[in-house]
């Protein structure tokens, strides 16, 4: 008896956290076929981070995922989740303390949205008791009415609504570790949203380590703590935080798969917040557009562009203006972090060389 | 007296005489006198013989065709051999199929369940297979993904979401034998073949074809309605309409 048998009647309670994942060297052939489907992969996912694989089809992201819970078996290498290789688990087990996800849900069409989310804990003989607690919490943490919700079948559920559900089947019995295979990419792109907004409080809250599949680049940018970009044949492009990759693409692959516009996709990942703004003093604020601080650089940008010369007023949640962003400041803070500078660094301190909001932090600069 | 003469399964030859309506006796389409006096010893006993026969065939029909569809269900290559060998059963004339069962087996009920249960196989097989192979891809997916095993998604996916087809190839089944049993009687006498076939033999007097062969007729409705009921009962997800989006 080791520990994860002893601990199988009451789930994955080896796991009480989310677990690192770690791939090394992890390979993978299809017989009959001269080049490998992932060559030699390694990267470590840091418990509760979410990694995003992306890359353009063949470059087989989804068979490196599938090949973390064992639905396709390792060529070579190994993939350890908490420490312990995927190898030693016997793989319904092991995927049992796996959320799994897919594009299409896979929701069981004979069920009630209640016995589709009861699934795993079902298979692992939790008591009854325990399952109807733990459905009735899951559905309330995806907005769903549990005591009405809980008795529909899938056929009876919009789309966005049986992709909630399949989250919280994969979440049901507290897994380390998420897989998700394109899991919003049938969704329409308004739904789509927020689904991905919906997701990313949902995992502020759970904490869980996530795979997520993706070939949408933006959606990889939004979701990822961490972006895995793959290249045909399964090589590893570049492994790194999206504003990294957006900064300092690692070649012209992953320059070109990011996009031309990276500069602009930069934008949305950095807050007004986070900037340097023009002091407002004196200046008259009554017919200025107003943005909140949380807002993205790259909205700010829109609103300018439509301004008519104008600034721009970002106020705080109270709805305190705390500064301005005219367009050619904003343009000034672009041109110098394109001319190499680190990127974060750079919009900050230029934006210190202009007019600082807060004195202090532009003399600590 | 109608009594001896009508034991069940024996030959029936109406009485006419003693205290028979003169319905019988001029011949009018139908007499619910004969009706009355004949329910006990004859038609009751052969409705039931019927049924004990409809069921027996269905029942061991379903063990053998569900057994053939899981196999070929999980070995492709077994579909190929099982469909040409339940298409030639049903494809047997069913009167010879009888009769040619008789000199290994006899005329007994032996020959008779045989040759229904072979009537039953290519349905049940193909529907049972159908339903099966119905189950979307992605469902399987999930039950594999969510750690399922082979058995585990089989008893509790594929089989309930086969379900809405397998009752639909035993409906078919079961009216199908419910018709065939009529012709039982050629080589075993029991069932509601038998008054039909004396009916067959008696001229004018039709009372007893026209009883008989409604009895079929109302038998094949029941069984079916009740099977369309028992399917509602057991896959109410079933008659969902899928929402858009």
């Amino acid at each position: 008896m080791n520990r994860y048998d002893t601990a199988q009647a009451e789930g994955p309670s080896s796991y009480p956290q989310a677990a690192e994942l770690e791939l090394r060297h992890v390979s993978k052939r299809y017989p009959g076929q001269r080049e490998p489907a992932i060559g030699d992969l390694s990267f470590t996912v840091a418990a509760g981070e979410v990694c995003v694989l992306v890359g353009p089809s063949g470059s087989g992201k989804t068979t490196a995922m599938r090949l973390i819970n064992r639905m396709v078996p390792l060529s070579g290498g190994d993939i350890l989740l908490g420490g312990r290789s995927v190898l030693d688990r016997e793989p319904r087990e092991l995927r049992r303390e796996i959320g799994y996800v897919i594009q299409q849900v896979g929701l069981f069409p004979h069920q009630t949205v209640a016995e589709n989310i009861a699934t795993v804990p079902r298979l692992l003989g939790w008591p009854k008791e325990r399952t109807r607690a733990r459905v009735g919490e899951l559905l309330s943490l995806i907005g769903l009415d549990a005591s009405e919700m809980g008795q529909r079948y899938p056929a009876q559920l919009s789309g966005g609504q049986r992709q909630r559900v399949g989250v919280a089947r994969a979440l049901a019995a507290d897994p380390p570790l998420m897989l998700m295979d394109e899991p919003f990419g049938a969704i329409d792109p308004i739904n789509r949203t927020n689904l991905q907004d919906e997701f990313l409080a949902l995992q502020a809250k759970v904490r869980k380590t996530v795979v997520f599949v993706t070939h949408d680049i933006d959606e990889a940018i939004k979701m990822g703590d961490r972006i895995a970009i793959l290249r045909e044949g399964g090589v590893l492009a570049q492994y790194d935080t999206p504003k990294e990759i957006l900064a300092h693409p690692a070649d012209d692959f992953v320059a070109e798969f990011v996009g031309a516009d990276r500069g602009i996709k930069r934008l949305s990942l950095t807050t007004l917040g986070e900037l340097h703004l023009l002091a407002p003093d004196g200046t008259p604020l009554e017919g200025l557009r107003r943005l909140p601080d949380h807002a993205s650089v790259k909205d700010a940008l829109s609103v300018l562009l439509t301004a008519h010369g104008e600034p721009l007023a970002v106020e705080d949640a109270h709805g305190t203006v705390t500064g301005l962003l005219t367009l050619s400041h904003l343009e000034r803070l672009i041109s110098d972090e394109a001319d190499g500078e680190e990127a974060e660094a750079a919009l900050v301190a230029s934006a210190t060389s202009a007019t600082p909001t807060d004195p202090g932090a532009g003399r600590a600069t | 007296m109608t009594a001896p003469l009508a034991a069940a399964g024996g030959p029936v030859i109406p009485n006419f005489s003693a205290h028979s309506s003169g319905c019988a006796v001029h011949n009018h389409l139908f007499c619910f006198g004969w009706v009355r006096e004949n329910w006990g010893p004859v038609l009751w006993p052969a409705l039931r013989q019927h049924v004990v026969l409809t069921a027996i065939a269905v029942s061991i029909g379903f063990v053998i065709a569900l057994g053939l569809a899981l196999l070929a269900h999980r070995h492709r290559w077994a579909e190929r051999p099982t469909l040409l060998v339940t298409t030639f059963l049903y494809t047997i004339p069913s009167l010879a199929l009888f009769e040619l069962l008789v000199a290994p087996v006899g005329e007994n009920i032996f020959a008779a369940e045989i040759a229904l249960v072979s009537y039953t196989l290519l349905i049940l097989f193909r529907n049972t297979l159908t339903g099966l192979r119905s189950v979307p891809p992605d469902v399987l997916e999930a039950a594999e993904g969510m750690g399922m095993s082979r058995r585990q998604t089989l008893a509790r996916v594929e089989l309930p979401l086969a379900l809405p087809s397998i009752v639909a190839g035993l409906r078919i089944a079961v009216v199908t034998i419910i018709a065939l049993a009529t012709i039982v009687y050629t080589i075993y006498d029991r069932g509601l073949g038998v008054p039909i076939h004396d009916a067959l033999g008696e001229g004018p007097f039709k009372t007893e074809l026209i009883v008989a062969g409604g009895m079929a007729i109302l038998l094949a409705l029941l069984a079916d309605g009740l099977l369309v009921a028992v399917q509602r009962a057991l896959t109410p997800w079933s008659r969902i309409r899928e929402r858009p989006g």
